[in-house]
């Protein structure tokens, strides 16, 4: 396929569980050999979007292109292409590290040479070496992960959709992990990524936030960050609770979130001087406070394109 | 191709190896199974605790009591004073046979049209009926004439199991019902339970296809039936004297079609339950009426008609039918065509059922 053209191109996708919508009309346009993050709360659609992209779940309606085929259509033809991870550990418990590698490498259809090959080149990467011979129902979280990721890539694919692949892991685990996808990528595979981690999520070349089955947002993360709709101000209290009460009333305030002792207040953008209407009303409450306007960060990005809560003042994000 | 369903055959194996409740299952449950219906359900039934009331006395009254006792069908307890106290030791559970001697016994025994003795039988057991009532036709050898002659209308000749014994009637078809236990239960917990996992998740995503799954994961279970099968006839021979008259060759490939069916069987049962807890369930729904109807313990004639069409879907029954064709009247395969065609029917229609259920898809 042409080099320019997008990995992944998927139109009005929509998925029904019952009465249930789960994925509601997504549009989607993944870049080749970038990584491509989902980051939406738990039922978001995130998991339900990638399983219609490799061929689990057949869509309800709306069309999903991957490498070029059709899904779910062209599944079957596309399988030694693409690599999949799933939310849950999903190898074999009872079989060592090197059973559960050497399996996968036969069930792609890898001879004996590129089989040995391949499984000790991914050993060395993802450091098993030492725990070939280990069962993989006693390895650690982030064992599990490096032999999943292993697992999903013994056959080079040329994409990888990996679910909420960091959920149970430690965060040097999620570090290194994340090394490696970036490794992947430069060697020019595709990587589609869903996760609920802010700091993930911007580690992305592109993003799209779902809510509620829906694309609310989608960009590179500093493209994201520079155009909120929102005006961030930061306000350093001694008594956040206090702080909190005294803004609670302001009509333009579209939400409040606590991180630490400080407070992201994000107001509407038609407020004039933000900062400034933000400082008066704290000082008319009698609340000493230093207050700046700073620039969003993904977990502003996130709040105002979730559509900030319901009630800004018990309202925070994350 | 092949190699994929190879994976899949050699991670099972790997796989069983390392779960040692199945692996003790695979031997234990025949073992148990074995010992279970080989002694404890027997229909021979001998040792029944009986007591008589004996209100003749006579020299000829002890001898018919002597003769029972011989029998080995009865073993008498201590005598009873009266009839009324002979029902109320029945009732007590405490015997299961009442003989009943009258003080006229010596005349009656004279009067063709009069019974001479009476033998009161705790119906509430069964086949204690059946058994007693043999004992009733009892003429004693080395006495002819002593108690009465009798005309003999029918002489019986009981073929292929001369002895009678529940043994050589119960353990081939045996073979049957421990192989339908099993390997419905194996196959449909082994993709049941890599369902709940998550790991078959993960597998339809690989190139692999639907039947070298299948195939792959159902292989290894034809020759785990097959062990059973050997071991249940072993301990058969040796514990029972259970004889093999026909060929060893139609016996296994009999029993590999069974296995198969059973197999597919389990297989459906899988595409249709969620959990592994759902799988045993549906697995023991279809048990229950494969032995009850199968003819495996009751004759299938005496079933009324609905039973009988039942039971035509089980492929328990026609396997019932073959093996013990083959084991004990040593007829050839060949003669077997019948149950074996039905078999093969079993067996193609769930196989279908399961393919076309079975999707590489989650919905």
């Amino acid at each position: 396929m042409n080099v320019e053209s997008p990995a992944v191109v998927a139109r009005d996708l929509t998925r029904r569980f019952g009465s249930v919508l789960a994925v509601n009309g997504v549009d989607l346009e993944i870049p080749q050999a970038r990584i491509y993050g989902f980051l939406g709360p738990n039922g978001s659609g995130k998991s339900t979007t990638i399983r219609m992209l490799c061929g689990l779940l057949r869509p309800s309606s709306g069309t999903a292109e991957v490498l070029g085929q059709q899904m779910p259509r062209d599944a079957e033809r596309l399988r030694q292409r693409l690599g999949y991870m799933t939310q849950k550990f999903s190898l074999w418990d009872d079989l060592t590290v090197h059973e559960n590698l050497e399996f996968m490498a036969r069930i792609f259809g890898l001879d004996a040479a590129r089989r040995r090959d391949r499984i000790a080149a991914s050993a060395a990467e993802y450091d098993l070496q030492r725990i070939l011979r280990q069962r993989a129902g006693t390895l650690s979280g982030g064992q599990r992960q490096r032999l999943a990721l292993a697992a999903a890539t013994l056959h080079e694919p040329e994409m990888l959709m990996l679910d909420e692949p960091t959920s149970a892991v430690d965060p040097q685990s999620r570090r290194d992990f994340w090394e490696s996808l970036f490794a992947l990528a430069s060697r020019g595979v595709t990587i589609l990524v869903s996760t609920h981690y802010m700091d993930e999520a911007e580690r992305c070349h592109r993003l799209a936030i779902l809510a509620e089955g829906k694309v609310v947002a989608e960009g590179e993360p500093k493209q994201l960050m520079n155009d909120i709709a929102a005006s961030v101000v930061e306000i350093e209290a001694d008594d956040v609770m206090a702080a909190r009460r005294a803004l609670a009333a302001d009509s333009q305030l579209k939400s409040l979130a606590q991180l630490g002792t400080r407070l992201h207040a994000l107001l509407d953008p038609a407020a004039v001087e933000p900062a400034e209407r933000v400082r008066r009303r704290l000082q008319d409450a009698g609340v000493a406070a230093q207050v700046a306007l700073v620039p969003a960060s993904l977990e502003d990005v996130f709040v105002a394109a979730t559509g900030f809560g319901h009630d800004p003042v018990a309202g925070g994000a994350g | 191709m092949l190699q994929r369903m190879l994976a899949i055959m050699l991670k099972e194996v790997r796989q069983l190896a390392r779960d040692r409740l199945t692996f003790g299952m695979i031997i234990g449950i025949p073992l148990m199974q074995m010992l279970l219906f080989g002694y404890a359900i027997n229909f021979d039934v001998r040792n029944l605790r009986a007591a008589v009331v004996d209100e003749a006395g006579t020299s000829l009254s002890r001898a018919l009591v002597g003769d029972l006792h011989a029998s080995g069908v009865v073993e008498f307890a201590a005598p009873s004073p009266s009839v009324a106290d002979l029902r109320r030791r029945m009732s007590a559970g405490e015997i299961s046979v009442g003989v009943v001697i009258p003080p006229d016994f010596e005349r009656r025994r004279l009067e063709p049209d009069r019974a001479a003795v009476q033998l009161l039988v705790d119906g509430s057991e069964p086949t204690v009926d059946g058994v007693a009532r043999g004992l009733a036709a009892l003429p004693a050898p080395g006495r002819d004439g002593a108690y009465r002659s009798r005309m003999q209308f029918f002489e019986v000749r009981t073929e292929y199991n001369p002895e009678r014994r529940t043994a050589v009637q119960v353990v081939p078809a045996l073979i049957g019902v421990i192989l339908n236990m099993t390997m419905v239960i194996f196959t449909a917990a082994a993709i049941v339970r890599e369902r709940e996992r998550g790991n078959l998740e993960l597998l339809i995503t690989t190139p692999i296809r639907s039947w070298e799954l299948m195939a792959g994961k159902l292989l290894p279970y034809v020759l785990i039936g097959l062990v059973q099968t050997t071991l249940i006839l072993v301990v058969g021979a040796l514990l029972f004297d259970v004889p093999v008259n026909g060929h060893l060759a139609d016996l296994y490939l009999a029993a590999a079609l069974f296995i198969a069916a059973t197999l597919t069987l389990g297989l459906v049962i899988s595409t249709f339950a969620k959990t592994q807890f759902q799988a045993f369930q549906l697995a023991f729904f279809t048990m229950l009426p494969s032995i009850l109807l199968s003819g495996f313990m009751f004759p299938f004639d005496g079933m009324p008609k609905p039973a009988q069409w039942i039971a035509q879907v089980l492929p328990l029954t026609h396997f019932v039918v073959m093996i013990r064709g083959i084991v004990l009247r040593g007829a050839p395969l060949i003669d077997l065509y019948v149950p074996a065609a039905k078999l093969g029917a079993f067996l193609l229609v769930t196989l279908v059922i399961a393919t076309l259920r079975f999707h590489k898809r989650l919905d």
